[in-house]
């Protein structure tokens, strides 16, 4: 399966998360890497991801945030 | 128990904000609007002499301290960002339309609460629509509406507005006399009404430390129900509500009822249309005017043109008898609401691009 790539950094709140949410949504894929760049929407995200059980992800940080998000 | 341990650092903050609120106006702000961001920010705007209406003018120290408090805590827990680019025109005549929609209603959503606590039952009708203007928001939200990134700035331009307001609170401190009388005090009225400075300055610098890191921001409360069922952010303003309604029964401030209520109308029609306005501005700008302050302080430039935008639109809205007053709604009131909201919903239409 084909993992998705999202660059939503420099985007005003919600839209990091609501496309985040759009993007785990979509069962075309199984794996997906998101880059955000502020704090403030990778909490926003950690919130969404604690409410699903079938998603794992880590954390990359470093000038910006990498999430890398996958289903169980 | 579970819900609480997962919130309580948000739930603080609200708490500590509704506490605070009612602190200050025992203290001496006036009633009913312990903090109100639009009301401060018009203030200021009096102060300066963007406006000449002389019961509303003072150069509120909590407006600068929102900002300075958060930008120490972003300097200390290392997330002061400078940034911008995203559309700021857009971001200035959102800030100036929500200003007046904030003075038809007399109130910033923060107001609307601290209202609400006080018994002032006009508060239901602007707090409902507060609520549509945010589910107006959302739906736009929802169909790609964005204002597009910001991008990394100069570590210069995320000064400036901690600066400007730095420059305020001097102006306070100082109070030069300059020849044609600026800066302005109002010698009755709200304007005059005012806590002692320094506790002002100090409660609001520590509400700006807490509030950056905790995000708190009402429009996001009604914003996040409504698209993400997450009701984070809603615990922290049913934290202020509740314990600004306590502090004000143990305080003696709480006084039920729709007539008569401290700075403010019985036109619910334009309580509610005000609040519309106000509330589809800021879901379309990311925040409401405490959250535009605290994003403004850790770096946000485009937050600070809104903030900028706010303090225009109040002068403009006391200029052009556009702000209700407690005799009602003013002569240009309801068409400046209708062009706001014009405004508003011609800039969900037109700015929407596919992102992913």
């Amino acid at each position: 399966m084909e993992k998705k790539y999202l660059d939503l950094r420099g985007l005003s709140c919600p839209q990091p998360v609501l496309e985040t949410k759009n993007a785990i949504d979509d069962r075309s894929f199984d794996s997906f890497e998101i880059l955000i760049d502020t704090r403030t929407s990778l909490e926003n995200i950690q919130r969404l991801l604690s409410t699903r059980g079938d998603l794992k992800y880590t954390v990359d940080e470093g000038e910006d945030f990498k999430v890398n998000i996958s289903r169980i | 128990m579970n819900l609480f341990r997962k919130h309580w650092k948000i739930i603080s903050c609200g708490v500590f904000i509704g506490i605070l609120a009612t602190l200050f106006q025992k203290f001496g702000n006036p009633a009913n609007m312990g903090i109100c961001v639009a009301c401060f920010e018009r203030d200021i705007a009096g102060a300066l002499g963007f406006h000449r209406i002389p019961i509303v003018q003072y150069l509120r120290p909590e407006i600068p301290a929102f900002v300075l408090g958060s930008f120490f805590a972003s300097l200390v827990f290392k997330e002061f960002k400078p940034r911008g680019g995203s559309l700021p025109l857009v971001r200035f005549f959102l800030g100036f339309f929500a200003m007046l929609g904030a003075l038809v209603f007399l109130g910033c959503p923060w107001r609307a609460f601290l209202r609400l606590a006080g018994g002032d039952g006009n508060a239901i009708a602007a707090i409902v629509g507060l609520i549509v203007g945010v589910y107006i928001g959302v739906k736009f939200l929802k169909s790609g509406y964005t204002l597009g990134r910001n991008y990394s700035a100069y570590k210069f331009t995320g000064f400036l507005m901690p600066l400007m307001m730095l420059g305020i609170f001097l102006l306070l401190i100082v109070k030069p006399a300059i020849p044609n009388g600026a800066p302005f005090f109002s010698l009755k009225g709200p304007g005059s009404q005012h806590a002692p400075i320094i506790l002002s300055f100090v409660g609001a610098f520590i509400i700006g430390i807490f509030a950056q890191r905790t995000r708190f921001c009402t429009m996001g409360a009604i914003r996040d129900i409504i698209l993400l069922k997450d009701f984070h952010l809603a615990s922290g303003v049913i934290g202020l509500l509740i314990f600004a309604f306590l502090s004000n029964l143990l305080l003696g401030q709480f006084n039920p009822g729709f007539a008569g209520q401290p700075v403010a109308h019985t036109n619910q029609l334009w309580n509610f249309l005000g609040m519309v306005l106000s509330g589809l501005a800021y879901a379309l700008a990311g925040g409401c005017p405490g959250r535009q302050l605290f994003l403004s302080g850790e770096g946000d430039i485009d937050a600070g043109v809104f903030v900028i935008g706010m303090i225009t639109g109040a002068g403009f809205a006391h200029n052009f008898a556009i702000a209700a007053s407690p005799a009602g709604i003013a002569r240009f009131s309801a068409l400046a609401v209708i062009i706001g909201l014009l405004f508003c919903i011609a800039t969900g239409f037109s700015m929407r691009k596919r992102l992913a």
